[in-house]
């Protein structure tokens, strides 16, 4: 499907221990789609395998951006073809301030050589830091560096709104951010919602999605997905708890 | 000859380029002193410059001091065996002497220069500019209004010939040709290098700079330099070297003196960037007087082993002394460096930053010595030495040697070792950056605070000889 991030019979494991099984799902361009399910499903996995981590194994499956399949492709490859991942984790980066990060970010996506417009950066990205209601004084400070939970969260929301991908992996971007910054950031991704992007968004909550509404919704378990709805399956799900599948699941 | 690749050839602004040192010229020596070292050497060295009397004697005796001195393998590495002293050449030059237009510089000579960048630098923004190939300058020249201002900026031959009362009085007091086996071994076969003299309270407000280039194979540069600030006076000097990648190990061996009177200041940058067989085995002692300055900058990022530790003597009251040095260790390279603070009056106080990258296989050491004797009161030291390990294989080793005696002085250190985790680059390039572009990153992050500390354009080329180093180390 040229439009769409496919993932199909995906494979992959930790060491020899299998933790995606078979995982199977297809985000079309402009769509939001949420993931949830209980820790230690292999969600993370799943963010880390399309981006590229070396960490995994993939045993069998494949992965298409637009049409181009990226498993095997190198992290940087995979970035630049249009795949971000806002991390659950985010690295800090010592010495290296947001400003230079992003703009290092960005050069590496222009032709060598090509001229770099340091005043629409700055324009940009100060347009950017207003919107998520961060200081300006956070472009010196460096990647992540002694940031809160929260701020490391919408320092990933401040490099996806500068990269502009095709697709965004957001994973468990909620956690750490309080109720006014859940409400920034998601305002922040709204705005980026559009023909061209399409949202996978991985939560345990579903506050995150009354906000930031998804087409979708799918739950994961054991490595692959076991049940897809609309956004009412987050409200069943919230008020039902994972028995209910594991019942459900116990039955097929 | 060896191929220029054109692309590499096309230069950005006032970049001097050490990055493009790998080409190299045909070999037409006029004068050639031979393989081997022996008295005989030092006299045909001596003769070429007409030297006589005291210096030649001076000479003689270092020969004599460097063969009776041992290889210091008991605490240095024992990779100096591999030092083959008798299949070098001491003495090559094509009988030129130091030319005041690029014009008049032989046509290949020339060329080096250029694709180095050296003209184009001069031009933007050096006060005097100094170019020797192997082992004679052969280019000197320095803005008219500087010299008549006295100041004076030659090479060690001129300097004795030329001004022989400043020269004697200073020449191997502040590193004595017994300091160590290679300090011996320079003042036996030196030549080359610069003579600076500032006269008082003259300020040279743009840098100086000499450029060292090795052209030929099995060869050994041994460029002496001695800068002497007068009372109350201010200058720059940087220098900078490149070698051509051989399949044999060449020698680098300098001796720098430095001398600053009372309230003069002394800035002296290097940007080292030899090809990965150059043994690079240096001495560089500062004296600063009574509040004088005396401050290094040191890059080493090049060069098979570089064994150097700047060091500073405060001999009069309120002299400062300061080291701010960055060593890169790539695979098969060993950059042993450090510092060396000797206060020897109160009220002084000195400065050391040491950071090491150590990459690949890559090794680096740091030496400090810092000396307080109790007898001073009111001495500071700061030394600050800090590692970054960018692979499990590379390696890294601190020894600090500090003797402070005295209540009323006071010394301060730290140390760090951190290393570039995998989850780290995989952050940096899941944003877009090659895995090359991820470790320059965080290299010149880790550099970063100490770099802002140097001029300008050095610190563009430094972080663009990183990113070279870098990207060379990804397969
Ligand atoms: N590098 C690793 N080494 C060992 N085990 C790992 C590694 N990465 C993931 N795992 C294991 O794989 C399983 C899936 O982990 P993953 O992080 O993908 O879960 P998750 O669904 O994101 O959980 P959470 O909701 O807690 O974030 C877990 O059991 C985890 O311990
Ligand atoms: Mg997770």
């Amino acid at each position: 499907m040229p439009d769409s991030l496919v993932i199909k019979n995906l494979n992959a494991s930790i060491g020899d221990r299998p933790i995606l099984k078979d995982f199977s799902l297809t985000v079309p361009k402009g769509e939001v789609h949420a993931i949830m399910g209980p820790n230690g499903t292999g969600k993370s996995t799943l963010s880390k395998v399309l981006a590229g981590h070396p960490d995994y194994t993939v045993q069998s499956g494949e992965a298409f951006i637009d049409g181009e399949q990226i498993i095997g492709l190198e992290p940087d490859v995979i970035a630049r073809a249009g795949l971000f991942l806002a991390f659950q984790y985010p690295s800090e980066i010592p010495g290296v301030t947001i400003a230079n990060f992003i703009r290092a970010a960005i050069v590496a996506r222009q032709a060598k050589g090509a001229p770099f417009d340091a005043k629409a950066y700055y324009n940009e990205l100060y347009a950017k830091m207003d919107a998520l209601k961060m200081d300006r004084k956070f472009t010196s400070r460096f990647v992540n560096e002694g940031f809160s939970g929260g701020e490391k969260k919408r320092c990933e929301i401040l490099q996806l709104m500068m990269l502009k991908p095709k697709y965004a992996v957001l994973d468990e971007t909620d956690s750490g951010l309080d109720i006014d910054a859940l409400r920034i950031v998601s305002e922040g991704v709204n705005a980026m919602r559009g023909p061209d992007t399409g949202f996978l968004v991985i939560t345990h909550y579903q506050r995150l999605l009354d906000y930031i509404v998804p087409d979708r919704v799918h739950i994961m378990w054991d490595g692959r997905i076991v049940h897809s709805g609309g956004k009412e399956l987050a409200l069943e799900l919230e008020e039902k708890g994972y028995d209910w599948v594991k019942q459900d699941l116990a039955k097929a | 000859m060896a191929e220029i690749d054109e692309s590499q050839a096309q230069r950005e602004a006032i970049e001097v380029d050490r990055s493009k040192g790998d080409f190299k010229y045909e070999e037409n020596y006029a004068f050639d002193a031979g393989v081997g070292l022996t008295p005989a050497t030092i006299d045909y060295i001596a003769k070429v410059k007409g030297e006589e009397g005291w210096i030649r004697e001076f000479r003689q005796k270092s020969l004599k001091i460097f063969q009776d001195q041992p290889m210091p393998t008991h605490w240095a590495t024992a990779d100096l065996e591999n030092i083959k002293f008798e299949d070098i050449r001491y003495y090559l030059s094509k009988g030129q002497k130091p030319v005041r237009t690029w014009e008049e510089v032989p046509d290949d000579v020339k060329k080096t220069f250029e694709r180095l960048g050296i003209p184009e630098s001069e031009r933007k923004f050096l006060a005097g500019v100094e170019a020797q190939f192997d082992s004679e300058a052969v280019y000197s020249r320095m803005k008219e209004e500087l010299e008549k201002l006295g100041v004076i900026f030659c090479g060690p031959t001129e300097g004795l010939r030329d001004h022989p009362e400043i020269f004697r009085k200073w020449f191997g007091k502040v590193i004595p040709a017994g300091d160590n086996k290679f300090a011996a071994l320079n003042s036996a076969v030196f030549s080359g290098g610069s003579f600076i003299y500032i006269p008082k309270g003259v300020k040279v407000a743009q840098p100086l700079q000499a450029y060292f280039r090795i052209n030929a194979e099995n060869f050994g540069q041994f460029e002496r330099t001695l800068i002497i600030a007068d009372e109350g006076s201010e200058v720059t000097y940087m220098e900078g070297c490149t070698a051509p990648k051989f399949e044999t190990a060449t020698l680098h061996s300098a001796v720098v003196e430095l001398v600053a009177l009372k309230g003069a200041k002394i800035q002296y940058i290097t940007v080292q960037n030899w090809s990965a067989n150059v043994f690079n085995l240096v001495t560089k002692r500062g004296v600063a007087e009574e509040d004088a300055e005396v401050r290094w900058i040191d890059c080493n990022i090049g060069s098979r082993l570089t064994m150097k530790y700047p060091g500073v003597v405060l001999r009069g009251k309120r002299a400062r002394g300061e080291v701010l040095s960055i060593a890169l260790a790539n695979d098969g390279q060993h950059q042993d460096t450090g510092a060396k603070m000797i206060h020897a009056a109160d009220d002084t106080t000195s400065n050391i930053i040491a950071k090491s990258i150590s990459v690949g296989e890559g090794r680096s050491t740091y030496r400090g010595l810092v000396h307080i004797p109790k007898t001073l009161s009111n001495c500071r030291n700061n030394t600050e030495c800090d590692a970054l390990l960018i692979n499990e294989h590379s390696r890294t080793d601190t020894y600090p040697a500090i003797s402070v005696r005295g209540r009323k002085n006071s010394v301060q250190h730290e140390a760090s070792v951190s290393k570039v985790s995998a989850e780290q680059i995989f952050y940096m390039m899941q944003r877009g950056l090659s895995e090359g572009e991820a470790m320059s990153l965080a290299v010149n992050g880790f550099v970063n605070d100490l770099v802002k500390e140097f001029p300008m354009e050095y610190s563009v080329e430094l972080k663009r000889l990183i990113e070279l180093q870098m990207e060379g180390s990804v397969g």
